[in-house]
This record gives structure tokens, sequence and C-alpha cells, in this order.
């Protein structure tokens, strides 16, 4: 295995593979190194999955959703913490032109007492069941499911739920529990799963809705929903709505460009966000300083045999050559481990909290790269003494 | 080992030293090491620097073979004055020397022969295979023909040596820097080794300045010059 990785490396480089030679030799501290670079993988990786998990369970709200366009509240900096819309706005949106429909969205967190004592908290979003263009895809079909008072669909993968609890839910097989002092019919589910503000979902009609949050009116939800008109660009009539509608009380825009306005509020400014996007930055700093520790010792313990490497004629970039080398084979070598071991944690995670946590190529590659630069920076630091110095110096 | 018409272009003197001055440390601590050493080497010659501990044959030996910058006074190797050289001509004439340490400074994690390799490796990658070859021919001139894939941990000292030898050998230097090199050596390998050295200088023109204690060879040696307190005190030439 050794031979083959050294001789692989021999091609590759066109010279001696000192490096993964040197890192071969002394198997405890390889070992050693690999464990604190598969260490700052894992850490990074748990803090990205993280503010992935934060990012995915901002974006699946508005997945349980449609529409071309959102009106919210000028002071509303996500999907629930904003002031309601009057409801008059959605008339004044319906008489712009390019606008094909509109519908009222409201939402609102609900906590659910389970008989079995335990209580999660639900995030309920409500369209009018007639208006199906409005719904997610998910329920497109069964929507007018709804349209019966109190039906609702669960989340099945509520925090803290049975896994069992919602099998074989359906019209004719409904399960019914209490929300809020009201008797209500699951007559299906939902696959969203928990997030930071809420441990699952629930949909419903509007009047369930206003049922269920009895100091809630029809006449001011949360948000409202726009189609536009076929062949008509949603980025003219947004601009015609603004023009229109007061910008004091309300503001207008694509959903795509709400739900990424909220990411990055979320993630830049809510304490959640920034708090675990530091946890990355740590990761990383952590990472760098081990993998410096590990290679600029490994520089100070071979540093008589650079230095007759030196004397013999070898440029300064040789042994930049070499730890870069150490470099590169650490910073794969821990990723291989650390990428499994987080894909574990990640699993592990998901189950314990229910949010939705899971490794994306995107994410594996982007700290894979991170981690060959980490490492390659922190190998070209660890050879400035070298460069510095007089080989007769060095002895 | 191979053939080099590099040496044609090199002077009947490949090192002149002249009015070479060189202090260690900084400010009160500094203290003069060498004081005003002019010497020139005859190309070919086995020239031995003598001399008390802390004489200063070592650092004169550094300065010579670009080991050390020049502070001041003038040293000139293979035609090019080193006070003020450039790290790329340093790294180029590094390349046309030979260098054996008292301390073998073999790499821990290589075989004996791609210790030697390395030798030959700093001056590009034509062909591997020839490479290990030379190398092997290089161990099996010092008698490790035998030992040629093994790690210096399991060679002992006179073999680690010999080793070293041949990695400063393999390249066919045009000058041969040695630093103690038959310190860990018995007698019968220490000639031996000297004689290789005078050897090379009979048949391709080398040139060896070795620095030693060892009395057993001083018969073998062209020239002699004895250091004391960083200074030549004497300086005398013998015939072999």
């Amino acid at each position: 295995m050794t031979r083959s990785i050294a001789s692989l490396l021999d091609a590759l480089l066109g010279r001696m593979p000192i490096g993964w030679l040197q890192l071969s030799h002394s198997r405890g501290r390889l070992l050693a190194a690999l464990a604190g670079v598969t260490f700052a993988n894992i850490l990074v990786f748990v803090q990205l999955g993280i503010l992935g998990a934060l990012n995915q369970s901002t974006i699946s709200s508005y997945d349980m959703f449609d529409g071309d366009i959102m009106i919210s509240s000028s002071d509303a900096n996500t999907l629930t913490d904003g002031s309601n819309v009057a409801r008059t706005r959605m008339f004044e949106a319906l008489g712009v032109p390019g606008v094909k429909d509109a519908t009222p969205l409201f939402i609102a967190n609900l906590e659910w007492q389970r008989e079995d004592g335990n209580a999660s908290t639900l995030q309920t979003i409500a369209i009018d069941p007639e208006k199906t263009e409005f719904a997610a895809p998910e329920v497109t079909a069964r929507l007018t499911d709804l349209r019966l008072q109190n039906r609702v669909f669960v989340d099945r993968r509520t925090r803290g739920l049975p896994a069992d609890a919602l099998e074989n839910v359906s019209p004719s097989e409904p399960y019914v529990f209490e929300l809020n002092g009201t008797t209500v019919w699951a007559v299906g589910t939902l696959d969203v799963g928990g997030g930071f503000a809420a441990d699952g979902s629930l949909y419903a009609s509007d009047q369930t809705f206003l049922t269920l949050f009895p100091n809630r009116s029809s006449s001011a939800p949360n948000h409202i929903l726009l189609s536009v008109e076929d062949g008509i660009d949603p980025e003219v009539v947004v601009e015609r709505l603004r023009d229109v509608l007061p910008a004091d009380s309300v503001k207008v825009d694509r959903k795509a460009a709400m739900a990424s306005a909220d990411l990055t509020y979320q993630t830049t400014e809510r304490p959640t966000g920034v708090i675990f996007g530091f946890g990355v930055i740590i990761g990383i700093i952590v990472g760098v300083v081990i993998v410096y520790q590990v290679l600029s010792t490994d520089v100070a313990d071979h540093m008589s045999e650079y230095a007759t490497f030196k004397a013999i004629g070898y440029p300064q970039k040789f042994f930049l050559g070499i730890v870069i080398e150490e470099a590169v084979i650490l910073a794969v070598l821990g990723f291989i481990p650390g990428l499994l071991v987080s894909v574990g944690l990640y699993a592990l995670m998901s189950n314990v909290t229910g949010l939705p946590m899971s490794m994306d190529v995107l994410r594996g590659a982007s700290v894979l790269v991170g981690t060959i630069l980490a490492c390659s920076i922190s190998g070209a630091l660890a050879t400035r003494k070298l460069a510095a110095a007089d080989p007769a110096d060095l002895f | 080992m191979p053939r080099d018409d590099r040496r044609n272009d090199i002077g009947p003197s490949p090192i002149v030293a002249q009015g070479l001055n060189h202090w260690f440390g900084t400010g009160e601590a500094r203290k003069q090491a060498i004081h005003d050493v002019t010497v020139e080497i005859d190309k070919g010659s086995l020239t031995i620097l003598m001399g008390p501990s802390g004489s200063g044959k070592t650092t004169v030996l550094t300065l010579m073979g670009c080991l050390r910058d020049v502070q001041e006074g003038s040293v000139t190797l293979l035609g090019s004055e080193l006070n003020g050289a450039p790290e790329v001509l340093q790294v180029l004439l590094r390349r046309r020397l030979g260098f054996i340490f008292q301390a073998h400074n073999l790499h821990g994690s290589l075989t004996a022969a791609q210790n030697v390799q390395m030798g030959l490796e700093v001056h590009g990658r034509a062909d591997p295979g020839r490479q290990r070859a030379a190398a092997v021919h290089a161990l099996s001139i010092l008698g490790l023909d035998d030992r040629v894939d093994y790690l210096p941990a399991n060679l002992s000292g006179g073999q680690k040596q010999r080793v070293a030898i041949a990695r400063a050998m393999v390249s066919n230097p045009d000058i041969v820097f040695a630093d103690e090199p038959t310190a860990a050596l018995d007698k019968v390998s220490g000639t031996n080794v000297v004689r290789i050295l005078k050897e090379l200088g009979r048949q391709r023109g080398t040139t060896t300045v070795m620095v030693t204690h060892d009395n057993r060879i001083l018969e073998m040696a062209d020239r002699i010059i004895t250091l004391e307190e960083g200074r030549i005190v004497d300086d005398k030439r013998q015939t072999a």
C-alpha cells in the first residue's frame, strides 16, 4: 500500500515523493496528524451542517406555498416576524395589470399538546383551499381535502412524534386530535421535518386557521401571494405593484427574492446564524493551527536533512514542494474519515433533533478544497525558517 | 559515476579566499571567528584544514563551500564571487559541489540508494532507472552493494558515513568539502575513503577540502593548512 502510493506520487510529481515517505515513515505521527485534520474537518462539517439546516428549514417554509410575487409587511424580515398585512392590499393588487390571482397566506406557530404528555410546536400554514395554484406541489392535488372545517395535513416527521403515529392517515382514516382546544382531523400528512422555530408543520385552510387562532382575523393575513398572467415578466408586475402600494407599510418582491432575503437575514443578522457562521470560521482556524503544528514540527524534525539538501543545491521551492505534498496528503487522507464520520453525525443529529441535515456534493467538495488550501498555507508558513537560514546554521 | 565536462572551464584555483573575516553573534556578544584568511586551493588537490576545536576550520570550510554568507572579504568559488552572491547563483554553485559532514545527515525515511539518488536528482530527473543504477554503483564502490535498500536506522555509523560519501560523490562534483568524514570510520575504512577522494582528484581533477583531526590520514594530503583562533598559522605542502 505504502509502496503503491509512493510509486503513484513518484509518477505524479516527477521526483521522489519525499513528503509521503516522511509521513509514512513515522506511522504514529501520521495517525496523530490525520486525527487532527479529521477532527478539524468534522468540526467544520458539523457547523456547516447546522448552518445548512438553518438555511434548509428557512427555505422549506417557502416551499410550503407557491406564487410568483409576495406582498409582506415592510417590517417583516422573515415569514413570521413582521406585522400582518391588510387584506385590502390584496384587492388593490388584483387591480394592477398583469396580476392574475391572489390569496392571503396565514402563518403562525401552534403548540400541540399530545396525549402522551409531550408537546410539539407546529408551524401552521394556511391558504384558501380553492386556490390550488398557491399550494405547495406536495399538496396541490389533495388541497380540496381541506375544504371541510378543521381538516389538516400534519407533518409526519414532526419532532418527538413516534414514527408510526401517522401511518395510514387518509381522508377515510383520519387521525383525530386536539389543537388549542379544537378537535381537528388529520386527513393527510406532510414530509417536512423540524426546523429551528418549530418541530414540524401543519397545513390548513384559512378558515380552519382562524378557528385554531381565534385572535387572528381574516382581514389581516401574514402575507399575500400573487400569481402573474402568462407571458408577463413578474419583475415588471413587481414594479407596478410598488408604484401602487404604500412602501411604508408593505414591501413587494418575487417569492424567490423574499426567500433569499430571509435567508440572508437569518444567517447574517440573527444570533443563531451568526454563531454557526463563527463556528465554521473557528473550525477552519482550529484546522489550520493543527496542520501548522504538525507540519512545522515535521520541518523542525527534518531540519538537518533539509539543510543537507539545501547544501547540495536544492532550491527553496523544493522544500516548499515537500511540505505542500505532505499538506495535500494530510488534507486528503484526513478528509475521507472526516467526511464519513460527519455523514454519520448528520444522520444521528437529524434523528435526535429532526433538523434537515444532509451531506451534499458541493459541501463535501468545498470542505475538501478548503482543507487542501488551509493545509497548503500552513505548510508554506512552516518552511519560513528554512528559507531564511544559511545551510550551515541548520546542521 | 558519470563524467562531466563542466570542469574544463575552471581555472587552476577553484577556490580563492582573500582577506576573509567572519563574526558570530551580535552586539556585545559579537565575536570574530575568522581573521584575514587568504588562501588559494589548487585544482585536483587534497587539502586538509587542521587546528584545535574552535580554531575556525569548519567556518572557513562553510564559507568556501557557499553554505554561509560571506560577511567581509572575498571568496571566489569556481570563478564566481560569493560575497553578495544572489541565492540563485549560490544554488547553482552548490550543485557543482559535494558535501560530506561529520553528522551524515541522511534522510531517515529514504533508503541508502534513495539518499544517494538525491545527489543526482538535484540536477534534474532524466531517467530514474539510470539514476538508481548510478546510485547503486556509487554505493558498491564504497562496499555497500548489499545495503542499497536499507534505511539509515538499519546501518552502522560507518555505513551511514559511506552512504553520505556516495551521495556527495555520485554527481561527480568539481569540489568536495568534507567535515570530519572519517570520524565515524575505523582506520581501514577511513583510509579507503580518503584514498577514493584522492583518486578522484587524480582521475577527474576533483578538488577536496577536508577538515579533520584524524592524524592517520595526514600523510595522504597534498597540503595541510593549520588554523588557530581564526588565523592561518601554518600552510604546508607535501608530496603524498
